[in-house]
């Protein structure tokens, strides 16, 4: 990625914040962030990225799950996808969750109270399969109560050290959960991963307009640090009353929902997920929705989801995010 | 942008009498819908109300209130906030107002963040507002340290805590729990939002993302619980249309709720 970047509201003639003329340009004068520019000396690479193209070339496919607005269901859908590509038995599927400050992922895939121990290759994940490892920060702390009070370079050095010392083995599959936002996290792992192979992100959403313009946001991110995207995905789409059966729309698609933000982005749509009450259930219990309501229209939709992704991964990458073309889901 | 006004502690929070944290530790509760309504309800018991949106990532507020076109104007006294009426009775503050397009991504590190935030609680002209509802991203990080520490001296009245019913978001809220511990803010209740939903073809209430989560915290922790917002689909539309839900709906049973809510907070003893 490029570390240069001008801020939207950045004075006239701003040279980038990664600039050597940052801060001290001309234009620089009078500029609110002059001083934090002026004070970030250009660094040299970090040695970390290329022992973490090391560590990860022993995974096959990489994907971030993004969101920019929070609660939308990141952590539900990694947990899920997980679950899906690890229920064939011939997989071996690898879950981090770099969510430092509200890591949700081991209440989700029910591991809470468990501990992550050190090998002499690195720390190893918490397995809720044999083929189902996972590494959050809730592993590392002490209680339920702790809270992370970090700023974002303490942030960074941890999610550094996930990226780089964290023994997956040979896996098939990494899913990296994020925290909702466009910052420190998220360009850290741009750029922790920039030198290894991701196949993409994959967006969440709900489908109001309130979501969507932060989700926009999310995607203008991942084209401004080339991260590809492997399409969209609105959760929450409607609700079925389980007592009448039919359905109503929690979250109004007042703009069209995210099939038609994806269409007006150039990014391809992966399906709707339904509201199934039982589905956050599930997750407050730490089981897996696809095997404990394996008839639900929700494990539908997530299948065929699952489904479109694997797809997109064995292409040997997503569409370009600029084309703007759909691709058709054959499944 | 504008530049940083340097004489400000003139200017600053000084004229303003209370300051509402809305905090949680989970994204996607409705910290900035409670901030929005909070904030209309209490305009509404006749208060001058400002609202500061620190999302800087996600600013929701904006288009929550109809504002999204709107521009921040200068003043000698610092930046003049948007105002939702022509009586100046609720003004606005937020990143969203700085934004050349509604798409464009605030790539931001820490640092640049926390300026931001700063000269949001330092630059801002409130002019005699009686309460200062702040809104606040998801988590515990770069921005809640920072707001935290500018608003010391300004002495914030506390934090409302949003969450809704699941374990899930409120294992995170006892997170933010702990935040507010550690750093002395004082904690004047918890909402729990998102709490059973009414079917509108039959009525039956549906509780979609399990129910009494936030109450059981409330009480884990000692401390108030301030109420159950219901999901309520003409709030959720007001919000997306950008209209005031609590002058829209007087009617309304959650309104009835926020109401409840606000008067624990305006008749809280002070401190």
């Amino acid at each position: 990625m490029s570390s240069n970047t001008v801020p939207t509201d950045a004075p006239e003639h701003c040279p980038g914040t990664g600039s050597e003329q940052a801060g001290k340009a001309d234009a620089c004068g009078g500029c609110p962030n002059q001083k934090i520019c002026a004070s970030a000396t250009p660094k040299p690479p970090d040695p970390a990225i290329d022992e973490i193209a090391e560590r990860l070339s022993h995974v096959k496919h990489t994907i971030l799950i993004l969101s920019g607005k929070g609660g939308v269901g990141k952590s539900t859908f990694t947990a899920h996808l997980a679950h899906g590509l690890a229920s064939d038995d011939t997989k071996q599927v690898g879950v981090l969750d770099v969510d430092i400050c509200g890591p949700s992922i081991p209440r989700v895939m029910g591991l809470e109270g468990e501990e992550v121990h050190q090998s002499g290759s690195g720390w190893s994940p918490v397995y809720v399969e044999d083929n189902l490892g996972v590494m959050s920060v809730g592993f590392l702390l002490g209680s339920p109560d702790d809270a992370v009070i970090w700023r974002g370079p303490k942030k960074n050095g941890l999610i550094k050290q996930f990226l780089r010392d964290v023994d997956w083995g040979e896996i098939d599959y990494l899913l990296i959960d994020t925290p909702p936002g466009t910052s420190d996290e998220h360009l850290s792992i741009a750029q922790y991963l920039s030198k290894a192979n991701i196949d993409g992100a994959v967006i969440i959403t709900t489908p109001q307009e309130v979501a969507l313009l932060d989700v926009r946001k999310e995607i203008s991110f991942c084209r401004k640090v080339n991260m590809p995207i492997l399409g969209v995905v609105e959760n929450m789409s409607g609700f079925v009353c389980k007592n009448c059966k039919k359905e109503s729309l929690l979250f109004p698609p007042t703009t069209g929902g995210a099939e038609k933000m994806a269409a007006d982005s150039g990014v391809d749509f992966l399906g709707k997920l339904p509201l199934d009450p039982r589905l956050g259930q599930c997750c407050d219990e730490g089981k897996s929705f696809l095997t404990e309501v394996p008839d639900s229209p929700a494990t539908h939709a997530f299948k065929n989801i699952i489904g479109n992704i694997i797809q997109r991964c064995n292409k040997g990458g997503s569409t370009e995010p600029d084309t703007g073309e759909t691709q058709m889901d054959i499944n | 942008m504008a530049a940083p006004v340097e004489q400000t502690h003139a200017s600053g929070l000084a004229s303003v009498k209370h300051v509402l944290l809305v905090l949680s530790g989970k994204g996607g509760v409705g910290k900035s819908t409670v901030s929005t309504q909070v904030a209309l309800a209490l305009r509404q018991a006749g208060k001058k109300v400002g609202l500061l949106d620190i999302d800087l990532c996600g600013p929701s507020i904006p288009k929550m209130l109809n504002l999204e076109s709107h521009e921040v104007h200068q003043c000698p006294e610092g930046w003049v906030p948007v105002y939702v009426d022509k009586e100046q009775r609720l003004g606005v503050m937020s990143i969203g107002f700085l934004l050349n397009n509604r798409d464009d991504a605030v790539v931001w590190r820490g640092p640049k963040k926390n300026a931001m935030i700063k000269q949001f609680i330092n630059d801002v002209f409130w002019q005699d507002v009686d309460y200062l509802v702040i809104d606040t991203p998801p988590g515990t990080s770069d921005e809640h340290i920072t707001v935290m520490e500018a608003l010391k001296e300004y002495k914030p009245d506390g934090a409302i805590l949003v969450t809704t019913p699941q374990a899930v978001a409120v294992g995170d809220v006892r997170r933010e729990l702990t935040f507010c511990k550690k750093t002395g803010l004082k904690i004047l209740g918890i909402i729990e939002n998102m709490s059973g939903y009414v079917c509108p073809h039959c009525s039956e209430c549906n509780n979609i993302f399990s129910k009494g989560g936030g109450e059981g915290l409330a009480q884990h922790a000692s401390v108030p619980f301030l109420g159950c917002i219901p999901f309520d689909p003409q709030l959720t539309q007001s919000l997306e249309e950008g209209k005031s839900f609590v002058d829209l709906f007087p009617q309304s049973q959650t309104l009835e709720v926020i109401r409840t809510i606000i008067e624990q907070l305006i008749n809280k003893p002070d401190t």
